[in-house]
């Protein structure tokens, strides 16, 4: 049997298309405005505490960049990510049933994991190349003070995953219309969903709460911006990403079985 | 010869809507075959199960002996498939997407370069190879689409309307390229344009409302379904006598005149009708100013098989009133 067609034409694709069409640079664009304005007022926050903390000894010894700037900037990184994926994503499978082109890529010799696989990668190494961007606040601020690069590595572990999932949740929302703006609010509301879904554990339902929170991907991303790589957090990313992975799959499939 | 296409009973519904009903059809290896029909008759839903996008709703296709839908990656693997639309990413250049789509083929990187570059020639695509697709005109992206389907040379062509759109020196040309293509190539294009089918095609076949009408070569299809052959006739007498005398020959089946002596005489079951109107016209003394035998185009057989359906009802509504 000849070669089949791997992911990598696929990825490869994707990525002439991201790099080539405005929506990466805008999104880009507004996210790095936006995480540079939050580390620009955590930073200025840490200098007013740490020239209190001059006059009063006994509060210096709670000064901790890592705690006071870098843990709520990841913190709202994550939310602003809720607004930026279904961006990122709206356009990988809704865009090719809109123009036609799926009848192209489904006649193909591609598996469709390949062209799932494909897709995912490339929207994932786009989002990537944001976070690489981000290093800059954390690089500038080695400029001022010492940091716990350990700590932070575990930060951009956690946001990579969180991205992961966002992303692969957002292929899935893609892969259900033609619409893109459909595709974009579907994936919205869905992360939105998955982001407050532990608030009914504060809220207190009975007995669903630790359910609840168990899903929530706020919960599993909170031990990643405070240090702590736990399996099981590692386990729910990992089968989050697979799960929405295989339902586009489903989604992709039935399009030969449905009349 | 070994069937490359092979195509039983195959039937499609779109929801409630019957698209194609229990098509039955073969292609042999190097073949060209035409499928012809008139908008919304099937043949674009029939291209589509074969390609493998659709699914049929049942019946089978195969595909160099391998199932459409069970082993569709194999099948895919040995087409080349120009959709109706000609769907092209159109935030791409050329050369970006025919890598692409090279890529996608299984076309191993060693032969990449090679391979887009003989497509390439293949379509007239050199000046153009770093525009965007977005910016080409309509001829060239039909080009770009057929450039697409050769690439990785697959034994199986489906083109759906590959002229479509074009204008007459590019339709020359991919027609040109069509042909070039048969004998390595098995060719299944679909058309709704009589002459390009009966010169590109060794076999035609046509389809309306979802069911095949008829198979044939072009010529056998304009001999057979024309119903007998057709004379015309020209001759200088008195029209209704001569119409009369004619209408009295036993070959002839239909005098149709058409004014200033001439006549369209159709005999009937394949007969030759010419020596007896010759004979008749010179035994009369009227003078015999043409004759010459008509064949049916594929156009009036074409229209013959579409049409016949539904004008019977409607004759039949005259009558009444």
């Amino acid at each position: 049997m000849k070669n089949t067609g791997s992911f990598t034409a696929v990825l490869r694709k994707e990525l002439v298309v991201y790099f080539t069409t405005p929506i990466f640079y805008i999104t880009g664009f507004f996210f790095l405005v936006l995480g540079g304005y939050f580390f620009y007022s955590n930073t200025l926050y840490y200098s007013l505490v740490s020239f209190q903390a001059a006059q009063n000894i006994q509060m210096a010894q709670y000064l901790n960049p890592l705690q006071m700037v870098f843990r709520p900037l990841f913190a709202t990184l994550g939310v602003v990510l809720l607004l930026l994926v279904p961006l990122l994503t709206m356009r990988l499978l809704a865009e090719e049933k809109k123009s036609g082109t799926a009848e192209l890529l489904f006649t193909y010799p591609l598996t469709d994991w390949s062209i799932i696989l494909g897709k995912f990668l490339a929207a994932l190494l786009v989002y990537a190349i944001f976070m690489a961007f981000t290093l800059a606040y954390p690089l500038a601020f080695t400029i001022l003070a010492r940091l716990d690069w350990a700590s932070l590595a575990s930060c951009y572990l956690g946001l990579m995953l969180l991205g992961g999932a966002c992303l692969s949740l957002g292929l899935f929302a893609s892969s259900l219309t033609e619409n893109q703006i459909i595709a974009a609010v579907t994936a919205f509301a869905l992360l939105l969903l998955f982001w407050i879904i532990g608030w009914q554990q504060e809220i207190g339902a009975a007995g669903w709460g630790s359910v609840f929170a168990a899903l929530s991907m706020m919960d599993h991303y909170d031990p990643f911006i405070r240090g702590v790589i736990d399996t099981r957090d590692l386990v729910y990313y990992f089968s989050f990403i697979y799960f929405f992975l295989f339902l586009t799959k489903m989604q992709l499939e039935s399009r030969r079985w449905r009349a | 010869m070994d069937m490359m296409i092979e195509v039983q009973d195959l039937t499609k519904y779109y929801g409630r809507t019957l698209a194609i009903s229990r098509l039955n059809f073969e292609v042999a290896a190097g073949e060209i075959v035409g499928f012809l029909g008139p908008n919304g008759a099937g043949k674009t839903t029939t291209l589509k199960i074969l390609s493998g996008f659709l699914s049929p709703s049942s019946g089978i296709a195969r595909i160099n002996g391998k199932d459409c839908v069970t082993q569709s990656l194999e099948v895919r693997h040995s087409l080349g498939y120009l959709p109706e639309t000609v769907p092209l990413y159109t935030d791409l250049t050329v050369n970006q997407f025919l890598r692409f789509a090279a890529q996608s083929k299984g076309v191993e990187a060693k032969a990449e370069n090679g391979e887009l570059s003989r497509v390439r020639a293949a379509c007239g695509l050199e000046q153009v190879q770093n525009t965007l697709i977005a910016a080409l005109s309509k001829g060239f992206r039909q080009r770009v689409g057929l450039a697409q389907a050769l690439l990785n040379n697959p034994p199986v062509l489906i083109l759906d309307e590959p002229t479509i759109g074009l204008d007459p020196s590019q339709i020359v040309e991919i027609r040109q390229l069509i042909k070039e293509l048969a004998g390595a190539h098995t060719v299944i294009l679909s058309s709704h344009i009589l002459p390009e089918v009966s010169q590109l095609c060794q076999r035609v076949i046509i389809i309306n409302k979802g069911q095949i009408v008829a198979g044939d070569t072009p010529e056998n299809l304009s001999r057979q379904l024309g119903h007998g052959s057709r004379v015309r006739l020209a001759v200088r007498g008195p029209e209704g006598e001569v119409a009369a005398a004619l209408q009295a020959i036993p070959q002839v089946q239909e005098v149709a005149g058409q004014g200033d002596g001439k006549f369209l005489v159709s005999a009937a079951n394949d007969q030759d009708a010419r020596p007896q109107l010759a004979r008749l016209v010179v035994e009369r003394g009227w003078d015999l100013l043409e004759l010459k035998a008509q064949e049916f185009t594929l156009e009036e057989v074409f229209l013959n098989l579409v049409t016949e359906e539904e004008s019977t009802p409607e004759e039949a509504a005259e009558e009444e009133s």
